[in-house]
């Protein structure tokens, strides 16, 4: 069995006097691509967002429970938030990347841990374009201003950007929900690619999608995390009624 | 057009017989009985369409007499120091002996072009970085209350007439430049600091508004890879917001260039080139309202005044022109 790098434990989350969720109880295993599935408003992009601290910035949340990271609570107030984010890389909906050259954009997250070796940023731009496979596309416009590109290959200079400063962990929050259906099928073969070496949780609504390409599938529901397990079993013989009406479109 | 009208009729006519599809509307026309008043003549709502264009294209064309008319009366009379009178364009702009009652070898505006700039361009840069500071405290770190406090502070700052800070600097800042420098303390100096009060609401409110433009996502993103909340504002918050902030900072230079009242009461008033910030100078704008009523219109100091005021409209433009091209940068 695979190692667990991330573990959360009774975690619940409240915005104001709202309980966005309620308890959860969900480990992460190395080296895997868990997928979170489930209707519009269940918690779980709210979720993954707790996994890098990302609801810090939003006023009047409160998290309560654990939620532990290579054995650390993420929450302890020892943890070093920059740190954190380092090694639990996050790519968005909408493809965000900035209005820098695209090498500029790679080499951000680097720049910001301080490496300032030309040659190692050069190795870590190119590298981490050929993981996110758009290396050929840019390779002879890496100074050309990445909002130029088209939108699956914006999102890919995203997913290459998190990957520059190798992560440990990439949460990625319906990174193909924004593009059209060719542009998703890449970035999925390239996240099975990518998942020999990296541990990716990814929020999605696309049900095909988890099934293709995730090992494990979680289900939330109002705010709980109704089941999970691996996605074969998920999918064929899921525990619970609701989760099985649920992935053959019966609400949702 | 009785013909016209039949062959109206005979068009809907073939229409609802040709249908294959019943079509409700057409079936409650029904045949030869075509309102052609109402097919023919425009319809209320055409009519409003026309009068709406009409009174907007009216207000556009006096506006556009009036600008046409205020450049080409400004532009007559300065220009005439140069084509009536016979001064010489670079000695205009270069000579700082004015005295345009002497004669046309005496309207050098030179003193007071550089001291208009440096006023402008001073004023400008002391504002610049208390803007940004004050515009990122409101948009990145105050609480929303905070926020809004801070606007009406600015807005109110905008609302003080500026007779109101020409009167405030000759009564504060002058008397502590003399005590502080020497001098009488009127100067480029005390123009300087009236003017950076008067600019910083305006630089401040347009880069408030640069920075919210910033897409939020940006900032997201930003902090997802690791950088701290000072490193996202300097490394891409303001990276993303410099072709607006420099467009509020042009903007307020704009209105340093122009302002006149409050600068006459504190720089001097004496047509000198300037040879430190503590002497006593002249803008374009302070020799204007100073000057303007002890000339005869028609003569050379008038029309010198006009000239003045000439190059003001021409920097305007400039400031203009200025804007749209960093916006244009901005964009790309």
């Amino acid at each position: 069995m695979r190692k667990e790098v991330i573990s959360a434990k009774d975690v619940k989350l409240s915005y104001g006097n709202f309980e966005a969720l309620h308890g959860i109880n969900l480990n992460f295993r190395e080296k895997e691509l868990t997928a979170l599935i489930g209707p519009s408003g269940c918690g779980k992009s709210t979720f993954l967002r707790c996994l890098n601290r990302m609801n810090d910035d939003i006023e009047n949340t409160t998290i309560t429970g654990e939620i532990l990271f290579d054995g650390q609570d993420i929450y302890s107030p020892k943890m070093d938030l920059v740190e954190l984010r380092k090694d639990v890389g996050m790519v968005f909906q909408q493809p965000t990347p900035f209005p820098f050259s695209v090498y500029n954009n790679i080499a951000y997250g680097l720049r910001l841990a301080g490496v300032k070796d030309k040659d190692l940023i050069d190795q870590r731009v190119e590298e981490s374009l050929k993981q996110a496979a758009i290396w050929n596309d840019v390779k002879d416009n890496l100074d050309r201003n990445a909002q130029a590109f088209s939108g699956g290959q914006q999102q890919r200079i995203c997913i290459a950007r998190a990957l520059a400063v190798r992560p440990k962990v990439v949460l990625l929050d319906e990174p193909t929900s924004a593009l059209d259906p060719i542009s998703s099928s890449e970035i999925e073969e390239t996240l099975l690619e990518l998942k020999q070496s990296y541990t990716f949780i990814m929020v999605t609504h696309n049900l095909q999608q988890a099934s293709r390409i995730s090992d494990r599938t979680a289900f939330f529901m109002n705010g709980d995390l109704i089941e999970a397990g691996p996605t074969e079993q998920m999918f064929i013989a899921p525990d619970k009624q609701i989760t099985s009406d649920y992935l053959n479109g019966r609400f949702g | 057009m009785n013909k016209k009208t039949d062959d109206l009729k005979q068009v809907v006519d073939q229409a609802i017989a040709e249908q294959k599809v019943p079509h409700v509307k057409l079936n409650k026309l029904g045949p030869t009985s075509v309102d052609i008043e109402r097919l023919t003549q425009p319809s209320k709502e055409t009519r409003q369409e026309y009068w709406g264009k009409g009174l907007t294209y009216c207000a556009i064309g006096l506006i556009i007499i009036l600008v046409v008319s205020i450049i080409g009366f400004v532009g007559a009379h300065g220009l005439s120091t140069f084509f009536t009178d016979h001064v010489n364009v670079f000695h205009f702009l270069f000579s700082t002996d004015w005295d345009p009652s002497d004669g046309k070898n005496h309207v050098g505006a030179a003193a007071m072009i550089v001291t208009s700039f440096s006023v402008t361009l001073l004023s400008a840069l002391v504002a610049t970085p208390f803007a940004i500071a004050v515009a990122l405290f409101m948009t990145e770190y105050t609480s929303k209350k905070g926020a809004n406090f801070l606007q009406s502070v600015m807005e109110l700052l905008v609302g003080i007439p500026s007779v109101v800070y020409g009167f405030l600097g000759l009564t504060i800042i002058v008397p502590v430049i003399r005590n502080l420098f020497g001098g009488t303390g009127f100067g480029i100096l005390s123009a300087t600091l009236v003017l950076f009060v008067m600019v910083l609401p305006t630089i401040t409110s347009l880069t408030v508004d640069a920075l919210k433009a910033v897409p939020k996502q940006f900032r997201q993103a930003s902090a997802a890879l690791g950088a701290t909340h000072w490193q996202t504002i300097y490394k891409v918050v303001l990276r993303v917001a410099t072709p607006r902030i420099l467009t509020a900072v042009i903007f307020g230079m704009a209105r340093a260039f122009g302002e006149a009242l409050a600068v006459q009461m504190v720089i001097g008033n004496a047509v000198l080139m300037p040879y430190n910030l503590i002497s006593p100078s002249a803008t374009l704008t302070s020799q204007l309202t100073s000057q303007m009523g002890n000339t005869v219109m028609g003569t050379l100091p008038n029309n010198a005044l006009w000239s003045l005021a000439l190059l003001l409209l021409i920097m305007s433009l400039v400031f203009n022109f200025l804007v749209r091209l960093v916006g244009k940068k901005g964009q790309k």
